[in-house]
């Protein structure tokens, strides 16, 4: 194959371009034409091919409802609970970014004891699987507590959140480490012959310029974390997940199993896919410049 | 084994600490048995996850576009929803429609049952994010290196295997022992479609016994243990790996 | 001078090549005997590197034709494999192949692609090792040799494929100038044994002293040709004249 637009070693490219030798125009192997596609054109024809696939399969209906106008029927229940993964995901990721930093920073401290135990904490709740974090918390933190003779009941869902905050706020101090850690020591010793204070340093030099390091991996946390929302529907949150398996519980048709559960696949998709090239994009940005 | 056994009875007459599995031989049983199929999974993923990463990095450089979409498709799909959704799909969903066989009772049994189930959606998951690592492995390979191995002759195979990934592994040793990582906390998830590992068997203990916290210790200490375990295994294969005179 | 012997091995017409829109090669032509020693000369971008990337079928050329060994490049069909075993080619940057030996650099593409026994594979690299005056480094990685001493290990590991014709792309441009001259005596010497050469090189005095023909290019185009002394002493076109007053 002779393509000559971004040529790697080997002449493969997702973007294939009409100029061949003597200009040739279909591929001699499949006999398929070059074509000029990005990502959108494939979008498309996904979606085209679902809606043929769902209005096929609503031919195949013998109840009252065929598949899609239920899949339609149920879509704001279903979106109820995905805002409640939104909303989950949102406050553990403030949570966790806040206490996260303040963590991260204490792993670059000069103080021993504050270092190793802030590195001990971080490796904990790093290598512990989110699963057991969140039976953890769940389990561990009554449902329920005076204070000063209020009652205050916490409801499963911010006892959830907070557990999955844990992780994020042990993730965010990795890489707030590994941010500060990544600057270069020529600009601490730039900054002392300067006679800022450490203090002064991490906050007016070092922490402005990792910045844009830190941002890619920071975003790829929050989809990991709106992904991990839906441990929630094993500790009994109603989010999305628990939605739809409730609605397939109350409809009790087969043959809705696989579009359902796909749909809701689908829904976090068209959620993450553009955070995630987002993040992609940033980083091939922000690459060069650093 | 009798003292350790004194031990936490006394542990669990004088404070009420309950470490029931490690008294108990019929707990302490099951418990292993939930281990070894934890370990299972994580020895079985880890191993078919790399070589779908393998396979999909190779087919990713391939001449025939359809081959690089459908695997951009597979690597978009995994990678940007979430991996307990993905399983329910698997065993749930495809189950429903999987053809089901006549057992040896004479009951009508899916041909894929929860653990088939959780090392597909499992290896096929961390594949995914795999196949990216790899690729972006040999990208970092000089183009230069690869030049020179096709003008002495190599074929786009010969050369992915003697030249391209030899070089790329060490490149993204650091990013796949992070992936493998995570691929053995996941492993945890196989508990939501009642695959018996460790977290499912504590949760069959502390039902009974009501001694969550002692058992969620020992679950987290079990994770913590595979997950160091694994970290030492793959430094050492990083230090055999090791060219001198390279970073790599 | 040594006797060139009258058949033509690399016969380059009219070839033209463009990357995108911007044109590279611009209707080159030459042939080239057995057993003569061609040097390339020029300012930087005149397609002298481009030119030999073409003629082993690294880069494909979008008109023209070019014949090596009686295989037709640019055919569609081309063998390349065989293309390659007739036509030896050495980087300005070694490529060598860092997580192996020199040694084992040098029987890889034998034993790989060749599929030749490897035991005298071995022998065979022993041999050229101790030519390129580097027996005692067979068992280094790259990495623990010069620039210089690993620039004649590329030479060795082309060699070992026995190549009809080795083309040389400015290999000692990365060199500093002491190891520059181990380098250029390996290829005087290979000259000497009669080996067909081209180089694409900035060393004027080697191209003096040890070419056949010089071709002198400018912006995809060969501007001048001749032997080296009609070339260095007597130049015609004012570009040449102007490219060696600023060199020489």
């Amino acid at each position: 194959m002779h393509v000559t637009k971004n040529e790697n070693a080997w002449g493969g490219h997702p973007v294939l371009h009409p100029i061949g030798r003597g200009g040739r125009l279909f591929c001699r192997f499949t006999g398929i034409p070059y074509v000029n596609l990005t990502w959108w054109h494939g979008a498309i024809i996904v979606a085209t091919l679902l809606m043929m696939a769902s209005g096929a399969a609503a031919q195949y209906g013998n109840t009252t409802e065929n598949i899609l106008t239920t899949i339609i029927k149920w879509t704001p229940l279903m979106l109820e609970g995905f805002k409640m993964n939104l909303l989950m995901s949102v406050v553990a990721m403030s949570v966790g970014t806040m206490i996260g930093v303040v963590l991260g920073l204490c792993q670059v401290s000069l103080i021993p004891q504050v270092r190793t135990s802030s590195w001990l904490l971080t490796q904990l709740l790093r290598n512990s699987p989110w699963l057991v974090t969140l039976f953890y918390v769940m389990y561990i933190i009554p449902f329920e507590f005076h204070i000063g003779g209020v009652l205050i009941i916490l409801p499963d869902w911010i006892k959830a959140t907070f557990g999955l905050s844990l992780p994020v706020l042990a993730n965010v101090s990795e890489i707030v480490r590994g941010g500060v850690q990544s600057i270069p020591e020529t600009q601490w010793e730039s900054a002392r012959s300067l006679a800022f204070s450490r203090v002064q340093t991490l906050w007016m030099i070092i922490i402005p310029q990792c910045m844009k390091r830190m941002l890619p991996p920071w975003m790829n946390l929050y989809a990991i974390v709106t992904m991990a929302t839906v441990l929630g529907n094993i500790v009994g949150v109603s989010e999305a997940l628990t939605i739809t398996r409730d609605i397939l519980a109350a409809e009790g048709r087969n043959e809705l199993l696989l579009p359902m559960y796909g749909y809701v696949l689908f829904l976090f998709f068209i959620y993450i896919y553009p955070i995630s090239r987002v993040t992609v994009r940033l980083e091939r940005k922000w690459a060069v410049d650093t | 084994m009798e003292k350790i056994q004194h031990f936490f009875l006394w542990l669990y007459d004088e404070y009420g600490i309950n470490f029931i599995i490690f008294y108990d031989p019929w707990e302490f049983d099951r418990y292993l048995k939930g281990l070894a199929t934890t370990l299972e999974l994580c020895v079985i993923c880890v191993v078919l996850s790399v070589v779908v990463g393998v396979v999909g990095a190779w087919l990713q450089g391939s001449r025939f576009a359809p081959v690089r979409w459908a695997i951009y498709a597979y690597i978009q799909f995994f990678r940007n929803t979430p991996p307990l959704a993905q399983m329910y799909f698997f065993y749930f969903g495809l189950g429903s429609i999987m053809p089901k066989y006549t057992n040896d009772m004479g009951l009508m049994q899916p041909m894929m049952g929860n653990y088939q189930w959780a090392i597909i959606a499992l290896t096929l998951f961390a594949g995914a994010f795999n196949v990216e690592i790899f690729r972006s492995g040999i990208e970092a390979v000089p183009k230069t290196t690869v030049e020179a191995s096709k003008s002495l002759g190599y074929s786009r195979l010969k050369s992915y295997i003697y030249i391209l990934f030899p070089l790329a592994m060490r490149i993204c040793m650091p990013s796949l022992t992070n992936n493998l990582v995570n691929l053995l906390k996941s492993t945890s998830i196989a508990y939501a479609i009642g695959v018996t590992e460790v977290l499912y068997v504590a949760n069959q203990i502390w039902a009974v016994e009501s001694n969550v916290p002692e058992m969620m210790n020992v679950v987290l200490v079990t994770y913590l243990t595979i997950v160091s375990v694994f970290v030492w295994m793959m430094s050492r294969i990083v230090k055999r790996m090791r060219i001198p005179g390279y970073n790599w | 001078m040594k006797v060139i012997s009258t058949e033509i091995q690399v016969s380059i017409k009219d070839v033209h090549k463009s990357f995108g829109t911007f044109e590279v090669l611009k209707g080159v032509s030459m042939d080239i005997h057995e057993g003569e020693v061609v040097c390339i000369i020029g300012p930087s971008g005149s397609g002298k590197s481009t030119l030999l990337r073409c003629i082993n079928a690294l880069v494909p050329i979008n008109s023209g034709s070019i014949n090596v060994c009686g295989i037709e490049v640019n055919d569609e069909d081309v063998d390349e494999l065989s293309l390659r075993r007739h036509v030896g080619m050495v980087f300005q940057s070694y490529n060598l192949f860092p997580h192996r030996t020199a040694l084992q650099n040098v029987m890889m593409a034998p034993i790989h692609v060749l599929k030749q026994n490897r035991d005298e594979v071995e022998v065979r690299a022993r041999e050229l090792l101790a030519k390129v005056r580097l027996s005692e480094k067979a068992d280094a990685y790259p990495g623990e040799l010069s620039g210089g001493q690993q620039q004649r290990i590329a030479i060795a590991r082309s060699l070992a494929m026995r190549p009809d014709v080795m083309m040389f792309d400015e290999v000692t441009a990365a060199l500093d100038p002491e190891t520059v001259k181990g380098v250029l005596n390996t290829i005087r010497e290979l000259a000497e044994e009669g080996m067909t050469c081209v180089l694409v090189t900035h060393e004027m005095g080697f191209a003096r002293e040890v070419a056949d023909h010089v071709y002198f290019t400018d912006h995809g185009v060969i501007v001048e040709r001749g032997s080296p002394d009609e070339l260095f002493g007597n130049a015609k076109d004012p570009r040449t004249q102007d490219f060696l007053s600023q060199i020489l």
